[in-house]
């Protein structure tokens, strides 16, 4: 079941909206006063509390990729209302809107670049656009990406972010859960090493799929993961969640998590798992 | 057993009645009304055929979703033969939602992957109302496994409104389990044919679903989000469901049109629940056919088949 809305963060997302726009960035679990700079050169973590903002697909690669390295792929590519699909909202729209709201053209940026001297394939989401939902845009990228690398020998990084799948395509963005899984089972054949970052939030389908297939999956502190929204569990069970239930640090005590990593960390910690994964 | 009407079957209610009454009135006058009453039992025949000829989607959810219609052990009693089931994933617990085991389609022995609903609220307590837990798929995987190392071809039957939103769900990775099943469902090396029997719900469906042949019946549907989700997220509310029904494209039709689905099984007429026995023959008969053909192939060609078939799906424009 895809989770359309951005998840409500514990403080309520309103409070940015008060602050003047711009300048400055009101940190929405610790309530401090962020200069945008100040917020930037820390890569988007809340100095005083640790708290990871949302961070834009250009920004993850910059941050990841050696300087002057990335090569991006299916730059165009673009998503197509094939089922002429008018709710609220029709699907064209919503898309030509976006796209102008980001600068993208779909919720994902792949392409081959290098970490730490080391040549890999990286596709980073971008949560901005649409919620970083599926569609066939996104599972087609994805699944370009990995088979590049299958055929280059080269490690994936995956930076996930989705409120999962697209459901203005219907079944064609639940297909690409199988199309993408699929792409990833000849990598695999090959014993070439697949890197999941699970970042804020990461559900449905995309979780369903190529997020939860890494050989070793990181996640960035206090980030929300789940397959169902906490309110469809809640409205379902008639149930508490337990606390910090559908957190990193939650999923990490109950198995699924191999290492939590900072922001700023993560770079320095993907280098040595890929440079230790790689063949000689 | 007194089949429940669907609240689109009013006309075909309706004429029942009038036939009953010229039935009674026959009798208890004594009069010979045996044209009237063959006339009427063809009107009503036609209604159900006009009607059934022109089933809007959000009415074929209902179709599906009807809880006498055949479910996944119908099917396995009256179209397989010697179902033995096998329970439990090892690791955790056996998920009633999801009999798993080995069953033989004619001559084919196989390996038998599903998800069962219940009938009446016992029942269904049992069968968690079809919606199966992370074990459920980790049985799936692990009996799948048996049909690969004893080459055995694996049939899915699938019918669930989803997998299951639960806190136990989330704690074992239900999300995890269905990942793992879609990889390791692309590699293994017998042939694989999945029926969507009645509901084909999200990733819950599609986590049994990866297939060299996937298959529907007549009135099942196949969906990524329940009509009533759809509606509450794009149309703000649940009562918009007929809508969303309509513009998710779930039915067979639609879904062989954009090649999502490999072949339309036919129901009897009026659906499924009207006849077991037909609509078991009509599955046996497909699915021996597909079979028949997949096992001609060489597991490289199935293999690359797959591939291409779920590789080839959405459609994107190169700007
Ligand atoms: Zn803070």
């Amino acid at each position: 079941m895809p989770i359309f809305q951005k998840p409500t963060l514990k403080q309520g997302t309103n409070r940015k909206r008060e602050m003047p726009e711009g300048l400055w960035q009101k940190c929405p679990e610790c309530g401090e006063v962020i200069h945008n700079l100040e917020l930037s050169q820390n890569l988007k973590v809340c100095p005083k509390c640790d708290y990871h903002f949302t961070f834009s697909a250009r920004e993850r690669i910059n941050n990841l990729i050696d300087e002057a390295t990335f090569e991006e792929f299916d730059q165009n590519l673009l998503s197509v209302d094939v089922l002429k699909f008018t709710g609220v909202a029709s699907y064209s729209e919503r898309l030509e809107s976006y796209r102008e709201k980001t600068g993208l053209k779909d919720a994902v940026v792949t392409g081959f670049g290098r970490l730490g001297g080391h040549d890999i394939g990286l596709a980073v989401m971008d949560f901005n656009f649409l919620a970083a939902t599926m569609g066939s845009a996104v599972g087609e990228k994805i699944t370009r990406l990995v088979e590049r690398g299958t055929k280059a020998g080269r490690p994936i990084i995956v930076v996930t972010a989705s409120g999962g799948a697209r459901v203005y395509e219907g079944m064609l963005s639940l297909m690409q859960m199988a199309k993408t899984s699929a792409a990833l089972a000849r990598h695999a054949q090959l014993r070439l090493p697949y890197f999941v970052v699970l970042t804020n939030p990461t559900t449905a389908g995309v979780m369903a799929s190529f997020a939860s297939l890494g050989d070793i999956i990181l996640a960035e502190p206090k980030c929300m993961i789940g397959f169902a929204g906490p309110r469809v569990i809640r409205e379902t069970t008639h149930q508490d969640l337990p606390p910090g239930f559908q957190t990193a640090e939650f999923l990490q005590r109950h198995g699924f998590i191999d290492i939590i990593v900072r922001r700023p960390d993560l770079r320095t910690t993907l280098t040595r798992l890929v440079s230790h994964l790689s063949s000689r | 057993m007194k089949v429940r009407p669907l609240d689109f079957e009013k006309p075909i209610v309706d004429l029942e009645r009038q036939l009953e009454e010229l039935k009674k009135h026959s009798k208890l006058q004594g009069v010979d009304l045996e044209h009237e009453v063959a006339a009427m039992e063809r009107k009503i025949e036609a209604t159900r055929k006009q009607i059934y000829e022109n089933l809007k989607a959000w009415e074929r959810v209902q179709v599906a979703r009807h809880e006498q219609r055949p479910f996944a052990l119908d099917y396995l009693s009256l179209a397989f033969t010697d179902f033995t089931e096998l329970h439990g994933d090892r690791l955790f617990g056996d998920d009633h939602a999801m009999p798993c085991g080995l069953a033989s389609l004619g001559n084919y022995r196989c390996a038998v992957v599903s998800h069962q609903k219940g009938r009446g609220t016992k029942e269904n307590i049992h069968r968690n109302f079809g919606s199966a837990h992370p074990e459920g798929y980790r049985k799936a995987l692990r009996v799948m496994r048996l049909g690969a190392k004893f080459s055995l071809p694996i049939v899915a039957l699938i019918d669930t409104p989803g997998a299951y939103p639960g806190v136990g769900a989330e704690e074992r990775h239900i999300s995890e389990s269905i990942a793992v099943n879609l990889r390791e469902m692309m590699l293994f090396p017998v042939p694989i044919v999945a029926v969507v029997i009645g509901e084909g719900g999200s990733g819950g469906a599609l986590g049994i679903g990866v297939a060299d042949r996937v298959l529907m019946l007549e009135n099942a549907y196949y969906s990524v989000i329940s009509p009533e989700g759809c509606a509450a997220i794009l149309w703000r509310h649940r009562s918009h469901a007929p809508e969303a029904a309509e513009a998710l494209k779930l039915t067979a039709r639609d879904l062989k049109e954009l090649n999502v689905i490999d072949q339309t099984i036919e129901e009897p007429l009026g659906g499924a629940h009207l006849d077991h026995e037909k609509a078991a023959a009509n599955f046996k008969t497909a699915v021996l056919q597909q079979l028949d053909e997949l096992n001609k192939k060489s597991k490289k060609l199935l293999l690359e088949e797959r591939y291409q078939k779920f590789r080839a799906m959405g459609q994107v424009l190169e700007g």
